[in-house]
């Protein structure tokens, strides 16, 4: 596709999205959109772990620690400050921080991509285990109190920038909510066509090279680990706002299981992808749940299994293989041959910036 | 007086795997735009000795200054940035990346934007592969994407370039290329080719190191290198003191 | 005095489950570098098929000794069989599929059984130093420790098969030039490693509370273990869960066990980064 057409497209259905994310509270129940909410902010979380992994090569069984840690820092600071503003950024630059440290950690230390998972998961347990032993008075930030095992309840929601006394509606949530996945998923865009963006990507195609070419690999991971960190962080205040709740189950390692595959069912390699795995499979998980016949984790083990081993490349980039054949495009014979080399000889990493 | 600092200098250069010495105390110095092949056979140290002055192993012991500027240890982008053009054994190369933004990536650091474009379109003419600049690296030959990693060295204008077997695997046509594109790069900059193909290093030597046993045998102009018998004989496997 | 001997009974104890519950997996990683997510549901397939099988009237000692490594062994294998094989070579993906694996097992185990947690009582009976209360049940398990570790080095060493399997595990390409099927090798390591695995969940049965998701709990410290300790099977691994059981133990006396944890995951981050190749590639290179 000639680039002039692809970009008018695309800023097409950015447009049909946002009417889209306008329109909904109007003709939806409040129920719906409150799920709805909570699929965004998952959703959120997905692109994290979708940008870090599919673009930057960095596989974090983990992805909850930042997602819980940004869940924390929105609601202690919203406790302290009573205001969701402060609170908001801080739920974006505490991960970030952890992040860094981390990241300086794994990636200046040379850890092997393999061991990475380890550590990143490790860490999740670690944070898991911290926080659930936090019940009793004396655990406490300022006025909140940490709350262990049961969690924080009533944890203040968003409200109006800097003004405390005007707490957003559910459809005000909505919108937010709705906004910052667009919104992310705009950055992310933005981000892979520039040429940072490249550099994360060539970094992940081939360390070597890129060092060999002067590129510091290391570096490059590393804030790549941060923004993921960062976005996770946000998707962690967008939940926290959503249940006005926080508990150590936020760090719970089924939920990194889950994130996973979210991403392995919609695309690795792809923004889009992930964040209809996601809504997919938190869809399922929720309406298994109300019923009795079949079990959550045989379920998604099974959907698991099933797309590792039959659709590897996962929703999206199948779907957009099966247009791009049905749609007979004048394109040029060499290209078209690429392409399909391109997607077999590159398995599971293909390069594209979706 | 003033000593004319060589463009590459190893002194005591040491490189112990274990208990395996693959460099034995090595000195080895490269004068500016000079061209030099090192030869030597299997498990010779060769490329040990080339991984070092890439960054991609740190030595044991000994130094190595580029330009009077140390580089032993050193992290291989370092290395790069210095302006040390590296192309390795295995093409390492993007290969879920076009050609053209291969060579992009390499010609950016050196280039302002404007400048970017012409370079990359420079490059592509120069390895040949202007008709081939938006093909996926992965569906190229395996000569094409020889080149495609010659041309990202280039494009980084390094004043050293050390080639690792850069005919390994080429038909004889591209063999033949190789050679004229090494022989005018040379021009304007030094390089270092590790090498097996004797025929290609006809084509391109002036002055060669062999290498045996981790340690220098013979350093000389290549005529008299391929005439010397401890030479031959090395390559036969038979004992010689090095 | 007394509570010094008990300090170190629990040391002991603490090092001999970790071991045994990480040599299977040592085993595993060792020979064909799986990343066996589902680690954690052989343990407690291990503890179902010893509980299962005491409460059916089995003996304890044939249930947790002979049907719980042999039952889970039998899963490895046809576990190998159907999805393992397609996933040598592919590291992320037989992590992603091992994971599914391990979900889909807990799923079928809550599906049969539900969620209340089973037990059976510890055999042997306990013994005062002292003030204090141990059970020779921790004994039982150091020895077993020691004798798994005899097992696997006698077999490894001494045996055709150990030839074979450590060759394998050093040289495919080139064991498979001298007539050995490496997919077979693979195949029966597999089910072996399952198998120590099973027997360590059903040796751990009488002293943890049984549930589908137990596992969970054993992943992560059974992984860091086996990374920890490095290529090394037996020595890597025996260094590498001493130390993380004598850490944990050791910390959990003095602060809290939820704590102890945590050192352990901390030390554990610690030593990789300092190890990258695990402790094996430090102290024990070439060893066994």
């Amino acid at each position: 596709m000639p680039a002039r057409f692809r970009i008018v497209a695309q800023a097409i259905a950015v447009l049909l999205a946002m009417v889209a994310i306008a329109a909904i509270p109007a003709g939806i129940e409040l129920f719906t959109v409150m799920q709805l909410t909570l699929f965004a902010a998952m959703a959120v979380l997905a692109l994290s772990l979708a940008f870090i992994w599919g673009f930057g090569g960095i596989l974090s069984f983990g992805q909850t620690a930042f997602f819980g840690l940004g869940g924390y820092a929105y609601a202690v600071a919203a406790i302290n400050f009573q205001d969701s503003t402060p609170a908001i950024l801080l739920a974006i630059v505490v991960p970030a921080l952890f992040a860094a440290v981390l990241g300086y950690f794994v990636f200046f230390g040379r850890i092997s991509d393999v061991y990475l998972g380890v550590i990143t998961l490790t860490v999740t347990l670690i944070l898991f285990n911290c926080v659930n032993s936090t019940s009793g008075e004396e655990y406490h930030i300022g006025k909140a109190l940490l709350g262990g095992f049961n969690g924080m309840p009533s944890v203040p929601t968003f409200n109006m920038p800097f003004d405390p006394s005007q707490v957003l509606s559910p459809e005000q949530s909505w919108y937010i909510t709705a906004g910052a996945l667009l919104a992310v998923f705009l950055l992310l865009r933005l981000l892979l066509a520039l040429p940072a963006g490249r550099v994360i990507v060539a970094v992940r195609e081939n360390e070597v090279r890129a060092s060999l070419l002067g590129y510091d690999p290391r570096l490059i991971k590393c804030l790549t680990f941060i923004l993921g960190g960062a976005i996770a962080g946000l998707a962690g205040a967008l939940y926290v706002n959503w249940g006005a709740f926080v508990s150590p189950t936020i760090f719970s390692l089924s939920l990194s299981a889950e994130i996973i595959i979210w991403i392995t069912v919609g695309g690795l390699g792809t923004l889009l992808g992930p964040i209809v795995g996601c809504v997919l499979i938190e869809y399922i998980v929720a309406n298994i749940g109300s019923q009795q016949l079949l079990n959550s984790n045989l379920v998604l083990g099974a959907v698991l299994l099933v797309f590792v081993l039959l659709l590897p490349k996962g929703l999206v980039p199948t779907a957009r293989d099966l247009l791009l054949r049905l749609v007979p495009a004048p394109r040029p014979k060499v290209e078209r041959l690429d392409e399909t080399l391109s997607s077999q000889a590159a398995p599971p990493h293909p390069a594209g910036a979706e | 007086m003033a000593e004319l600092v060589p463009l590459l200098k190893a002194e005591h250069l040491t490189m112990r795997f274990g208990g395996v010495v693959a460099n034995d105390d090595i000195t080895f110095t490269l004068d500016e735009m000079e061209l030099r092949c090192l030869i030597g056979p299997n498990g010779a140290g060769k490329s040990t000795f080339f991984k070092t002055l890439t960054g991609q192993l740190v030595p044991t012991s000994g130094a190595i200054a580029f330009r009077g500027l140390p580089i032993a240890g050193k992290e291989s982008h370092q290395i790069a940035r210095m302006g040390i053009g590296i192309k390795t054994q295995v093409p390492n190369v993007f290969n879920g990346l076009s050609v053209r933004e291969n060579i992009w990536l390499a010609v950016r650091r050196r280039a302002t934007p404007r400048q970017q474009g012409p370079a990359v379109n420079a490059v592509l003419e120069m390895i040949r592969l202007t008709d081939h600049a938006d093909r996926i690296v992965a569906t190229l030959a395996h000569g094409q994407r020889q080149w495609v990693e010659i041309g990202m060295v280039l494009a980084a204008e390094p004043e050293l370039i050390l080639l690792d077997e850069p005919a390994a695997g080429m038909t004889d046509e591209e063999t033949f290329h190789t050679a004229a594109i090494i022989r005018e790069i040379n021009q304007t900059r030094a390089i270092i080719v590790v090498e097996h193909d004797m025929e290609f290093i006809k084509q391109i030597a002036k002055k060669v190191t062999v290498f045996h046993q981790g340690r220098v045998l013979v350093e000389d102009t290549v005529s008299k290198v391929l005439a010397d018998q401890r030479v031959r004989d090395v390559y036969l496997g038979k004992k010689v003191a090095a | 005095m007394a509570i010094y001997v008990i300090l170190a009974l629990d040391v002991l104890n603490g090092i001999a489950s970790l071991f045994l519950l990480c040599l299977g997996l040592a085993i595993i990683f060792g020979m064909m570098k799986i990343i066996n997510l589902a680690h954690g549901e052989f343990v407690m397939l291990g503890a179902y098929a010893t509980v299962i099988s005491a409460n059916a009237g089995v003996n304890i000692w044939i249930a947790m000794l002979v049907v719980a490594p042999l039952f889970v062994g039998l899963m490895g294998l046809v576990i190998e069989r159907c999805l393992i094989r397609f996933l040598y070579g592919r590291l992320v993906d037989s992590m992603l599929a091992t994971w599914g694996l391990s979900l889909l097992i807990i799923g079928i185990i809550t599906t049969i059984f539900g969620n209340t947690q089973q037990g059976v009582p510890t055999p042997l009976g306990g013994f005062s130093i002292g003030a204090y209360q141990s059970s020779y049940y921790t004994l039982f398990l150091a020895g077993m420790a020691l004798l798994m570790m005899a097992v696997v080095y006698g077999v490894m060493r001494y045996t055709r098969f150990g030839l074979i399997a450590r060759a394998t595990m050093q040289n495919p390409a080139m064991a498979a030039t001298l007539g050995v099927n490496p997919a077979r090798v693979y195949m029966s390591t597999f089910a072996v490693g399952a198998a120590v695995t099973g027997l360590a969940g059903g040796l751990l049965a009488p002293v943890s509370g049984i549930t589908p998701g137990m596992g969970g709990a054993y992943v992560a410290k059974a992984f860091m273990t086996v990374v920890g300790g490095g290529a090394a099977i037996l020595s890597g691994t025996m260094s590498a869960a001493s130390l993380f059981g004598a850490v944990n133990q050791l910390g959990a006396y003095f602060t809290t066990p939820v704590y102890g944890e945590v050192i352990v995951f901390t030390t554990a981050i610690v030593l990789i980064r300092l190890l990258p190749q695990g402790i094996s590639d430090r102290f024990f290179k070439g060893n066994l």
